[in-house]
């Protein structure tokens, strides 16, 4: 008796529930759901926090200029705990259950790769809004941060030229590392330098006299810093106490972990980092950004790249959705095909590549100095994500939902 | 390249994961081994030294004392934990994993709403000295020495002291201990105490040489339970020559064959002693053998 009673008051709080959520959503006039799933805890949340806050900041400014063709835009936000199970578990429900019609998600390339088959399994959207390894060819996905190509191929010849031909990676172990090893592979041996030697880090690895010493045997000219979470950081302040004194490169340091700002001057000296965006850009574009940033969040510690890929992807989706007259993927992509997606950035102007759905980017070199000051002794304007292209990757085509990597192009049709 | 570098280098590679094996361990030790408290929250006691230290030292204090005062706040942290949770758990091992895992979460979650996804870092003292072609850092010196002073601390106190004594009489025969008039309650309290003050000490010492985040205690807990787990229940006699074992493992594989390898070489050579030695070493030596 008393059982079936439970069961129908249970029942009807549901009905009373779904009645009333229906309700909500109609009086928001169906708003268009963007879900967000970034670490905001565990051993990256230092460097994606920031992405959160980002998407924030973009979501409350075309809120507050009308929305997305009128429609409000709302944030369906979970914290992924820098844990690759919780990016499936998520990403299942916002996808089935909170049906957004788009996520940003993903810091680590383990992550992407633990949920992108999610994303293709219900035909979803996602923007991954991080510099990676690249390769990913996958019709259900828009990459706005940077890729090898940007960054290694700008990075690494400058390098060669300034420092010399001999280069040691230190890589963390797992697809990004291994993978961004392999594209310094290829550039040093086409600019006919050669690799003094190489050593894949497993995450969590806090502890680095060892590879310090095998850096030093080498004798390297410079140093490819790859180490990704905030564990692998302590190299750098271990390295400088060692004296090991060699200048490093990298396409993950202080454009994504700060680490500039984190550890005591000099640690980080003769660092070279390519990167799209971090907050020493001195654009009037840039300012305007940080200032804003800071406005909204004054107590960010810094903003990175991802919190400014981030915040650019949620107004290329506004104009996409725009222009599309929809939030549906296909409607979307046709826009895309059209090849003049493109914004004024915070870090200059970028555009949507159809073949690969990569953007192109203004990279900026940045040097961290002895006091740890940040200078820029080059930029490069508008490079491309063209590598996936040319490989043979054509989305506007076909979408084989891949990654690639350059000892595994696309097959040749 | 001469022997002499080579071996200065192996000695060196020795005596730096001898220092991380035994730092990160030895709160463990008292905690684990002799207590029994299977404290999955070792890592964050750490990270508290740890921020404790870098918090102090860029409040202006020198780092030695802030290093203590990191000891000194971990140690009376965790007599408010031994006070509050696992006052009541002593006679259910099990549900100390629980306990403590659940206090780890919240540490870590706390301190990270609380002071943010980083700290900044104070920087590691002393520089470098150069033996042949290799340049080395001064203050991993400094760190050995720290493991051998605490050691020598820690066996020095359970053997020489009267607290030691009561310390070990309490843990073997609880009843018997209060029976002679004993506070077994304030003995296992202070034990508790000593064993998260010897964390904080050993966050604190490495607090100069890493990133500090709220996750930082997690890159302890492996190394800190495999060398108490073939260790043994003594705390001088495990600890030391489990360290001395392992890192022997750590530093020779690691320098053959990278870091992964340095890894891997470390849970089989954990996996081979404890088939062989189930009470671990210490109890080997102790001719405890079953």
């Amino acid at each position: 008796m008393s059982k079936s009673v439970l069961r129908g008051l249970r029942a009807a709080a549901l009905t009373g529930t779904l009645v009333f959520g229906s309700q909500l959503a109609i009086a928001a006039e169906n708003p268009v759901k963007l879900g967000v799933l970034e670490d905001q805890s565990g051993d990256f949340a230092a460097a994606t926090i920031g992405k959160v806050h980002a998407i924030q900041l973009a979501a409350d400014e075309i809120n507050k200029a009308g929305g997305i063709m009128g429609r409000p835009l709302e944030l369906v936000t979970y914290d992924t705990q820098s844990d690759n199970t919780r990016y499936q578990e998520f990403m299942r429900r916002v996808l089935q259950r909170d049906k957004v019609d788009v996520v940003f998600a993903g810091f680590s390339s383990a992550s992407r790769e633990a949920y992108r088959p999610i994303v293709d399994q219900f035909n979803g959207f996602a923007f991954y809004n991080n510099q990676y390894e690249g390769g990913v060819c996958d019709g259900h996905m828009i990459v706005t941060g940077a890729v090898p190509e940007q960054q290694f191929s700008t990075l690494i010849p400058y390098m060669m030229q300034t420092y010399g031909k001999k280069v040691y990676t230190l890589a963390a172990d797992y697809n990004f590392g291994q993978i961004s090893a392999e594209w310094v592979r290829k550039i040093v041996k086409e600019n006919g330098g050669e690799m003094a030697g190489e050593e894949f880090i497993p995450l969590g690895v806090s502890q680095f006299s060892q590879s310090i010493q095998n850096i030093q045997k080498a004798k390297p000219d410079f140093v490819v810093t790859l180490l990704v979470g905030t564990a692998q950081a302590s190299y750098y302040e271990q390295a400088a106490s060692a004296n090991v004194n060699l200048p490093m490169a990298s396409s993950v340091n202080v454009g994504q972990g700060y680490e500039h700002k984190r550890f005591k001057p000099p640690s980080l000296k003769d660092m070279y980092v390519t990167t799209n965006y971090i907050e020493e850009i001195d654009s009037p574009k840039s300012k305007e950004f940080y200032a804003k940033f800071k406005a909204k969040f004054p107590s960010e510690p810094y903003v990175n790249q991802e919190a400014e890929n981030s915040y650019l992807a949620v107004y290329l989706y506004k104009q996409m959705v725009e222009r599309a007259k929809s939030t549906k993927r296909e409607e979307i992509r046709k826009v895309i095909a059209m090849g003049d997606v493109c914004m004024d950035a915070p870090e200059g102007k970028v555009c949507i590549d159809p073949k690969s759905q990569h953007m192109s980017h203004t990279i900026y070199l940045a040097k961290v100095g002895a006091d740890h000051s940040i200078s820029f002794p080059k930029v490069w304007e508008d490079i491309k994500p063209y590598w996936l292209g040319d490989a043979g990757c054509d989305l506007t085509k076909k979408d084989p939902m891949a990654q690639y990597t350059p000892s595994n192009p696309p097959p040749k049709p | 390249m001469d022997i002499a570098t080579l071996a200065f280098s192996a000695l060196y590679q020795f005596g730096d994961a001898f220092a991380f094996l035994v730092l990160s361990a030895c709160g463990l030790a008292v905690i684990f081994g002799m207590m029994g408290v299977i404290n999955l929250a070792h890592g964050e006691f750490i990270m508290c030294g740890a921020y404790v230290t870098a918090a102090t030292v860029h409040a202006g204090l020198p780092l030695p004392l802030g290093i203590l005062a990191g000891t000194v706040v971990s140690a009376l942290v965790g007599v408010m934990v031994e006070l509050v949770v696992i006052r009541h758990l002593y006679d259910r091992p099990l549900d100390t994993i629980v306990a403590t895992w659940g206090l780890s979460l919240i540490a870590t979650q706390g301190t990270l709403i609380m002071v943010g996804s980083t700290m900044a870092g104070v920087g590691t003292p002393f520089g470098s000295f150069q033996v042949g072609a290799y340049s080395y850092s001064i203050y991993r010196i400094v760190l050995f020495c720290a493991a051998l002073g605490v050691l020598a601390c820690l066996y020095a106190l359970f053997n020489w002291t009267r607290f030691g004594v009561l310390a070990r009489a309490t843990i073997q025969v609880p009843h018997m201990a209060a029976a002679l008039g004993v506070d077994t309650r304030l003995i296992y309290s202070l034990t508790f105490a000593c064993g998260a003050g010897l964390a904080g000490l050993a966050g604190g010492l490495y607090a100069p040489t890493m990133t500090l985040v709220p996750t930082m205690g997690a890159t302890f807990i492996m190394e800190a339970f495999v060398t108490v787990v073939i260790g043994g229940a003594d705390v001088f006699l495990g600890t030391a020559p489990a360290g001395g074992v392992l890192a022997v493992v750590k530093a020779a594989m690691t320098s053959w064959q990278g870091q992964l390898f340095g890894q891997i070489g470390l849970l089989v050579a954990v996996i081979i002693v404890v088939r062989v030695l189930p009470k671990g070493i210490s109890g080997f030596v102790l001719r405890e053998r079953t």
